[in-house]
């Protein structure tokens, strides 16, 4: 039993690929171990900028032995099988021995298969592994045509004391790295993990990134306290730091606190995003302060101070640019660019973004009307200014303002809080974790922004498909269904998609030629076949995550029903009544019914769906059944009607002794012709009933 | 703890403008690599030099150093930015096939234009490099000196949409951003330039206003149009004539009058792809030609 050490030693490897890598390093060689029959004890993989690591301890040096009995032809088969499996099996003919069986006298080989070393396996584990990484982008480099994330430097593979013999393209396996880059570039030997791990330390680099990471949160938290401000924790921004260093040293920089006048997001976004700075805040007010941390690669000669400066050098700089495009924007008014929304094209077939807004400022008007609280006046300003701002200087530099930077040149030109908040929410939800917006004119603007994309990507087919969705309609519908419900929002959908529609008629005619009725045409196919199905798949998906069964909705769906509130109030409904003994019971007599009812429709070639000849009844079971069935159904309809689904679903468990009872001690399939014939139609309506509330053929169990 | 905010002064002891750029070619010679002068026609980027774009393609090995002036008319600021200009220098270096120490000769050049790295945090941070003008793309990254950034270092792995093999290193020095970080500036125009009383200032600052006013003003349009359609109508007879340097001539010709057409707002974002296409049609059309002409294999 001896421990494996590995180090691929590369040039800097991008930050947000070195998770995935060493994970994707333990796998592959871990599996390639066990395919060879080798167990282990621990296998553990590390990631920095510059190395991919793995140790696996406990492994035999040899792969076990192996012997495996082969059965062969029968004896008196041709001479030519046994040819073939003698080299099939790779053994001469006198090591062949006959055995009777029951079918007759076979030949049997033996295989022996010694175990291989270990050494081999992993060498050439390794290999294939380098050669097939799945690294997201690789690259060739210098005259070679090994292929890896960035050129990869040196390989170090140990297997107890021993370096594993292997040579991948030139570069050959030894017991040697290097430390940092700039602090302990020379290299050096080791013997083991611990080793390795030790001296790795002593040459300035953490092996570990949730070392990396903790050394990194503590001495930034530090460095704030002792400014006197907070440290803003930022877990994405962590981890993305912790893998651009290999020694990190977090030092605290400053910028002028005349920059502060620039909103907040924008400071934020600029010391994130492009500069990797931590942000802090004020202890008491909890504001941005004009303190950041960045993490450096180096315990630097001088302490620091050089580093500092020059990134606040750098900070300032940009702030600079911002606090320009800030100030030159609100020069103007915000409605001042609306004519430049001309100059956008929002896609090709689909007009430019001033037909894109006129289309969602329609909207947003109409869908006021079943937004409680919702003034139809604001949300029609707030849909007209959403999109502003992308021609605004802020967001042109910094795109990921959009919105936010609407809301303040919004409200700078006097626009009431309402419209100004809708204009920032109106991109939201962007996923499933996402704030969803719940202020009525957001809500109004946010709905009218994603029904114009759904509604126009699918007009001109345009659809996701597998895997591919360009233009991100998935997250838009869920982004529909989250407003809708979680608002509660009353909204007849399939009503609305089709007047979100009628204003893209003009960009159709490629898809549907034939004028206006053929247009007409082909969206309400496009809604009936593609559109609503997708709404319901998402929808599924969607509830999925929150514990519901998706059969519950197919069967609700089924119905018909273009109201997503109403839609989920049913199956919250249908799946606590399913839940009960009652409907349990209800759905096996359901299922019980419509399987006789199937078998003897198609014997019979003909429909049951009847009604029941109240006279025919004989038993007193049938007799109870067919009146509950008529009570029960009523009730039904009247609570449906009422959207008392509860009710609805109380209605029908009083079918269930009645139903049960039916089937005790009624038979359907009577002699009598007539009789079995109103049995049947008795049958047809326990399903009619039930369907009432769900399409109970769709549910499972 | 220090405060960093920008109070900085220009430090005594760094490099002037000149001197930088002279000590980049002297290390880059020093390393066997062929000094060129600039190419002799306005282009956006050190890229564009027939030494980069066309020498990357092809088995032979190549190394280069040269400064290139690049012109980028949308940048222009009519010298009131402290950092954009529509005209600045590169330093551009070409290694092929790249070299195993490729990282190493690159912090040398650094040190040797004074930058420490036992004082200053350099970093090699992900970016990947694509041109859709010339149909070419790298992996490489923007080097970091304490937050800002100062070269793009890129394999090559496509030119004109050919593999590159073997590889090409590039490394592309921002002169301008380099010697303010290197002389503590936080104005372009205050760069000490030849340690000798001038100022980055004094030889720019009436171009960038002057050139500023044609980009965006005067530059007349129709003939611009004109231009651009003469460059792609000329590059394709002479790549029918298989000659594809004068060609490639044509090509860069006709980038930089999409450059200028740019500037002046006379390209619609629809129109902007379409024409950023042509180009490269071009760009692709020459690294064939050339291919084909040294009867390389493709």
């Amino acid at each position: 039993m001896s421990d494996l050490l590995i180090e691929l030693l590369s040039e800097e490897i991008p930050a947000r690929m070195q998770k995935k890598a060493s994970d994707d390093f333990k796998e592959m060689m871990t599996t390639a171990l066990k395919e060879a029959g080798l167990v282990y004890e621990i296998a553990e993989a590390f990631a920095t900028p510059r190395r991919l690591a793995l140790t696996i301890s406990g492994i035999p040096d040899k792969t076990p032995d192996i012997s495996e009995e082969r059965r062969g032809p029968r004896v008196d088969a041709p001479e030519k099988a046994l040819e073939g499996f003698m080299r099939g099996a790779g053994v001469t003919r006198d090591q062949l021995e006959e055995r009777e069986e029951k079918k007759g006298t076979f030949f049997f080989a033996m295989i022996e298969k010694p175990g291989r070393a270990t050494t081999e396996v992993i060498a050439e584990a390794l290999e294939a592994t380098v050669r097939n990484f799945p690294w997201p982008k690789s690259q060739r480099w210098g005259d070679g045509s090994l292929r890896w994330v960035r050129p990869l430097q040196s390989i170090l593979c140990l297997f107890g004391s021993n370096v594993v013999e292997l040579d991948i393209d030139g570069i050959k396996a030894g017991n040697t790295t290097r430390g940092h880059r700039f602090m302990a570039p020379d290299a050096f030997e080791v013997t083991d993990f611990a080793d390795y791990r030790t001296k790795l330390q002593d040459a300035k680099v953490v092996l570990d990134p949730a070392m990396r990471k903790a050394k990194i949160a503590e001495a930034a938290k530090a460095l704030a306290d002792k400014q006197g401000v907070e440290w803003v924790e930022d877990k994405g921004l962590l981890q993305e730091v912790a893998g651009l260093v290999e020694w990190p040293v977090p030092l605290l920089g400053s910028f002028d606190p005349s920059f502060m006048e620039v909103p907040e997001e924008v400071l934020i976004l600029t010391m994130k995003k492009d500069q990797k700075y931590f942000v802090t805040r004020d202890k008491e007010t909890g504001k941005l302060a004009p303190h950041f941390i960045t993490v450096s690669n180096l315990e630097a000669k001088d302490g620091g101070a050089a580093v500092a400066t020059g990134n606040g050098r750098v900070i300032a700089a940009r702030l600079a640019d911002a606090k320009f495009f800030w100030e030159q924007d609100l020069k103007g008014k915000l409605e001042d660019n609306l004519p430049q929304l001309k100059d956008i094209v929002f896609h090709i077939e689909l007009g430019r973004m001033s037909d894109r807004v006129a289309r969602m400022k329609a909207l947003a008007g109409f869908l006021a009307e079943y937004i409680e609280g919702c003034d139809p006046a604001e949300a029609e300003r707030a849909a007209e200014l959403a999109k502003a701002d992308l021609v605004s200087g802020m967001v042109y530099e910094f795109p990921e303002v959009q919105g936010i930077m609407g809301r303040y040149y919004a409200k700078a030109q006097g626009e009431s809080d309402a419209v100004a908040d809708a204009i920032r929410d109106h991109y939201a939800p962007a996923g499933p974790s996402d704030d969803c917006p719940s202020a009525p004119v957001s809500v109004a603007v946010a709905l009218a922004e994603k029904i114009d994309t759904l509604v126009g990507f699918f007009a001109i087919d345009k659809r996701p498909t597998g895997s591919k969705d360009p233009y991100a309609l998935r997250r838009a519908a869920l982004g529909v269904i989250r407003l809708i419900t979680e608002n509660g929002i009353r909204l007849p959908l399939e009503h609305v998609l089709g007047l979100a529609a009628k204003p893209l008629k003009p960009y159709l005619e490629l898809h549907a030629e034939g004028g206006e009725d053929a247009i007409l045409k082909h969206l309400e196919s496009m809604f009936e076949e593609h559109l609503l199905p997708f709404f319901a798949d998402r929808l599924k998906v969607q509830q999925r995550d929150l514990g519901v069964r998706h059969d519950l909705i197919d069967a609700v769906f089924a119905k018909g029903d273009d109201d997503l509130v109403r839609i989920l109030n049913r199956v919250a409904a249908l799946s606590a009544f399913l839940e009960s003994d009652d409907g349990s019971n209800l759905l096996a007599g359901y299922k019980r019914a419509a399987n006789i009812l199937k078998i003897e429709e198609k014997k019979d070639g003909k429909s049951y769906d009847q009604d029941v000849h109240e006279a025919a009844l004989i038993d007193p079971e049938e007799e109870a059944l067919a009146v509950a069935l008529t009570r029960a159904g009523a009730d039904a309809e009247h609570a449906l009607a009422a959207e008392d689904f509860e009710k609805a679903m109380a209605a029908l468990s009083t079918l269930r002794a009645p139903i049960d009872a039916f089937f005790d001690k009624v038979t359907v399939n009577a002699d009598d012709e007539a009789l079995r014939a109103n049995r049947l139609a008795l049958l047809s309506q326990i399903r009619a009933a039930v369907n009432t509330v769900a399409d109970f053929s769709l549910i499972e169990g | 703890m220090t405060d960093s905010s920008s109070t900085a002064k220009r430090n005594p002891d760094a490099m002037p403008f000149q001197k930088m750029l002279l000590t980049l070619q002297n290390y880059w010679a020093d390393q066997g690599c062929v000094i060129l002068q600039p190419y002799d026609m306005e282009m956006g980027a050190g890229t564009f030099h027939p030494a980069t774009t066309l020498k990357a393609l092809g088995p032979e090995p190549w190394k280069a150093a040269y400064v290139q002036p690049c012109r980028r008319p949308t940048d222009g600021r009519y010298g009131e930015n402290p950092m954009r200009l529509q005209h600045y220098y590169q330093f551009q270096v070409i290694l092929k096939p790249s070299p195993a120490n490729m990282q190493e000769l690159y912090l040398g050049s650094l040190k040797a234009i004074g930058i420490d790295a036992e004082l200053h945090d350099i970093r090699f941070v992900e970016d990947d490099w694509e041109s859709p003008t010339l149909g070419a793309w790298g992996l490489g990254w923007e080097v970091w000196c304490d937050g800002m950034e100062v070269s793009q270092y890129t394999y090559f792995q496509q030119v004109g949409g050919f593999d590159c093999k073997p590889v090409s290193g590039e490394l592309t020095y921002g002169l301008e951003r380099l010697a303010m970080f290197v002389q503590g500036v936080d104005n372009v125009y205050d760069l000490d330039f030849n340690g000798a009383g001038a100022t980055y200032g004094d030889v720019f600052l009436e171009n960038e206003r002057q050139q500023s006013a044609y980009n965006f003003e005067h530059a007349d349009t129709d003939k611009l149009f004109a231009d651009f359609k003469k460059a792609q109508e000329e590059c394709a007879k002479l790549l029918e004539a298989e000659l594809p340097l004068p060609a490639y001539e044509q090509c860069i010709k006709s980038s930089h009058t999409f450059n200028l057409l740019d500037a002046r707002g006379v390209i619609s974002v629809t129109e902007r792809q379409a024409y950023i296409g042509r180009v490269r049609d071009l760009a692709k059309g020459c690294c064939e030609a050339w291919i084909k002409k040294n009867g390389w294999e493709v």
